[in-house]
């Protein structure tokens, strides 16, 4: 299937989730060569050549991140992945490790070896309780098989693997805060530098991933970098998986060769098959609730024209003023009855909820914004509240520990600067806001 | 920030941890280096939460001694996260997802629907002690919206009138 390649190839042959199966399917052939053939060096050297970003979110190239690894003696260093998923739009790493538990297992291992970590956690987040379950049961048949703990496939590795959960807090996914909350506290981000690289979980060198950066180690060492970056366009390389939702006639998680046109992606076959309800497209936020949303005209072509790709580099065409971000692949798509308004101040009520409180523009700003979106919304809003909107947002941006403060502005700064009409038509109809929708914006005719 | 309702201190009551929990906490324990023990505290909150439903001021000093911590490191623990419950709750406790993409797909009317029908507010707990109704910001399945999720499970692709029947089953003690 096009759209099941590296990740989730075997994902819907029975009983995958056990590691009988998993292994009849060519599971844990990549640890066998790694332990076998490879140094830990060659893993690394493997996961740069694939030019595999980070797919939390960031993007940031994971085999750089891994050569950041601070290494000095007689201390222990850890991998720890990041298998948080809050960001709303995004439940493809929950997919994974429920259907094919043991790709994330294999993709720990071999990780933790090119890191040379004798201890690794996933740190999951607490609703997922039950995917723990599955974790830990895939665990535990994978030290039956010798994949974990002593002297693993007799290569003289050891590595012992630990899951543990979190306790209900989108803020647990940015990375300093998931250590906290590792080491059993409230989830405050810490102040960076250090960066974990030097200082991270109990102040040993630490690399954090996310569960689907892992999982793609996989095949990386299976079938070599050179072969996944030849998957992809410039330096999107390899596959990403997407998780699809809102008004489309087939959501759900797919994975896509880096590169796909948006167009396809939303009407393919394959792939989403369009809007649902034969409605047409209003709006997409193509990378997760923290990346800024695009008006109709800007999904599937960029400003210039262009059509617009699945990749890193084309989602972000045209920057803030008609671009947005890959981000996690949490792509959310509205029909045309949807309110912008409503879903911005929806979006700003959940950073208000998350922030963690330890800044002051963070913590007031984002309580402001929801306020201020939440008048708007039900009818009681001002002309002069878009230019406050706007204001609350400049004194947040870059003032804050970590960059949930950004990313709760910024969605907010491009609702308004793509449909500012519907936000002055809300003020202007108070009595017709709440219940009657705005409709569709025309394309800017440009001169 | 999450949490606003006060933990409950009630000096008359009596905590004992059953065997059963004492054993799951030392299991959870030992995943950790020695002098790390913290770090199995998220984990033995939901332990305790699964065994007495809620977390009470005592049953949280308890598990401070057992941790070998200070009791308030358990309670800032327990305050900042958004799954543990520092007061009664009702027998389910039904979380429903209100996040924006949930919303796209009709969480709103979902949570109305439900209000009306257990004839409660979001964060109340019914009179027959059945339900308590929450909200619940993403729940990492915002394909299968909407949806609600009830301890370990997820109950997606909701309507009216499946959440009635789900309301039933519960009722009905045909889920557990
Ligand atoms: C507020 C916030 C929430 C985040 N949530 C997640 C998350 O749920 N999962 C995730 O993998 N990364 C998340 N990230 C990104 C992580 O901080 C980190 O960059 C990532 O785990 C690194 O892994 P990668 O390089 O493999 O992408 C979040 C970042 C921020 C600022
Ligand atoms: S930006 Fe917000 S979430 Fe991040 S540390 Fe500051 S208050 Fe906490
Ligand atoms: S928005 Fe409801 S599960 Fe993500």
């Amino acid at each position: 299937m096009k759209n099941r390649r590296l990740l989730l190839e075997h994902v819907d042959v029975p009983g995958i989730d056990g590691i009988d199966v998993y292994v009849k399917q060519g599971g844990y052939a990549s640890l066998e060569k790694a332990l076998k053939k490879m140094s830990p060096e060659d893993v690394v050297e493997e996961v740069k050549k694939s030019g595999l970003r980070g797919r939390g979110g960031a993007g940031f190239p994971t085999g750089m991140k891994w050569s950041f690894l601070a290494k000095p003696e007689g201390v222990p260093r850890y991998l720890v992945c990041n298998a948080d998923e809050s960001e709303p739009g995004t439940f493809k790493d929950r997919y994974l490790m429920e259907k094919i538990p043991h790709l994330l297992i294999e993709g720990m291992i071999l990780s933790s070896f090119a890191l040379g970590a004798n201890q690794s956690y996933i740190y999951i987040r607490g609703e997922f309780m039950y995917v723990l379950n599955i974790l830990e049961k895939a665990i535990a048949e994978a030290y039956a098989k010798g994949y974990l703990g002593k002297n693993i496939l007799g290569s003289g590795y050891d590595l012992d693997l630990v899951v543990t959960p979190g306790g209900g807090a989108y803020i647990c996914g940015e990375e300093t805060a998931l250590l906290e909350s590792l080491e059993g506290k409230r989830g405050n981000p810490r102040i960076k530098p250090p960066f974990p690289a030097v200082k991270g979980l109990w102040g040993c060198p630490t690399v954090v991933n996310n569960v689907e950066s892992i999982a793609a180690v996989v095949p990386i060492v299976r079938d070599g970098g050179d072969a996944y970056a030849a998957i992809g366009i410039g330096r999107s390389t390899g596959t990403k998986l997407i998780s699809a939702c809102g008004n489309l006639a087939r959501p759900g998680v797919y994975e896509i060769d880096l590169g796909l046109s948006v167009e396809e992606f939303i009407y393919g076959d394959d792939y989403c098959r369009g809007i649902a309800n034969g409605k047409q497209l209003k709006a997409c936020v193509p990378g997760g609730s923290s990346v800024p949303i695009l008006p109709h005209f800007l999904v599937t072509k960029t400003a210039t024209g262009e059509d617009r790709l699945m990749t890193y580099e084309s989602l972000a065409e045209g920057g803030f003023a008609s671009g947005s971000m890959l981000g996690s692949g949490g792509f959310i798509v509205f029909d045309e009855d949807q309110c912008i308004v409503r879903n911005t101040w929806n979006f700003a009520r959940f950073y208000a909820h998350e922030s963690c409180g330890q800044c002051s523009p963070c913590r007031e700003g984002t309580g402001w914004m929801e306020k201020v979106l939440s008048r708007i919304e039900h009818g009681q809003g001002h002309m002069h509240d878009i230019d406050l909107l706007a204001d609350i947002n400049k004194k947040i941006e870059g003032n804050t520990i970590c960059p949930l403060g950004d990313a709760a502005a910024w969605p907010v700064a491009a609702a308004i600067h793509h449909f500012r009409e519907e936000f002055e038509w809300h003020i202007k109809h108070p009595s017709e806001a709440q219940t009657r929708n705005y409709g569709l914006i025309q394309q800017p005719v440009v001169a | 920030m999450s949490h606003t309702s006060q933990p409950v201190f009630d000096p008359n009551e009596v905590v004992v941890f059953s065997d059963s929990v004492i054993q799951q906490m030392n299991e959870v324990v030992k995943k950790f280096p020695q002098d790390k023990e913290k770090s199995a505290l998220i984990r033995i909150l939901h332990i305790a939460q699964a065994e007495y439903g809620w977390l009470s001021v005592l049953v949280m000093n308890k598990i401070a001694e057992f941790l070998k911590i200070q009791s308030i490191e358990v309670y800032e623990v327990a305050t900042f996260y958004t799954m543990f419950h520092l007061q009664p709750v009702g027998k389910h406790v039904l979380e429903v997802c209100r996040t924006g993409p949930c919303m796209l797909v009709g969480s709103d009317q979902l949570i109305e629907h439900m209000e009306n029908k257990l004839n409660i507010k979001v964060g109340e707990t019914t009179s027959d002690g059945m339900f308590t109704l929450k909200t619940a910001e993403c729940l990492g399945g915002c394909g299968y919206g909407p949806l609600l999720q009830c301890r370990n499970k997820y109950h997606e692709h909701l309507s009216i009138e499946k959440v009635d029947a789900l309301i039933e089953q519960y009722r009905n003690g045909e889920i557990q």
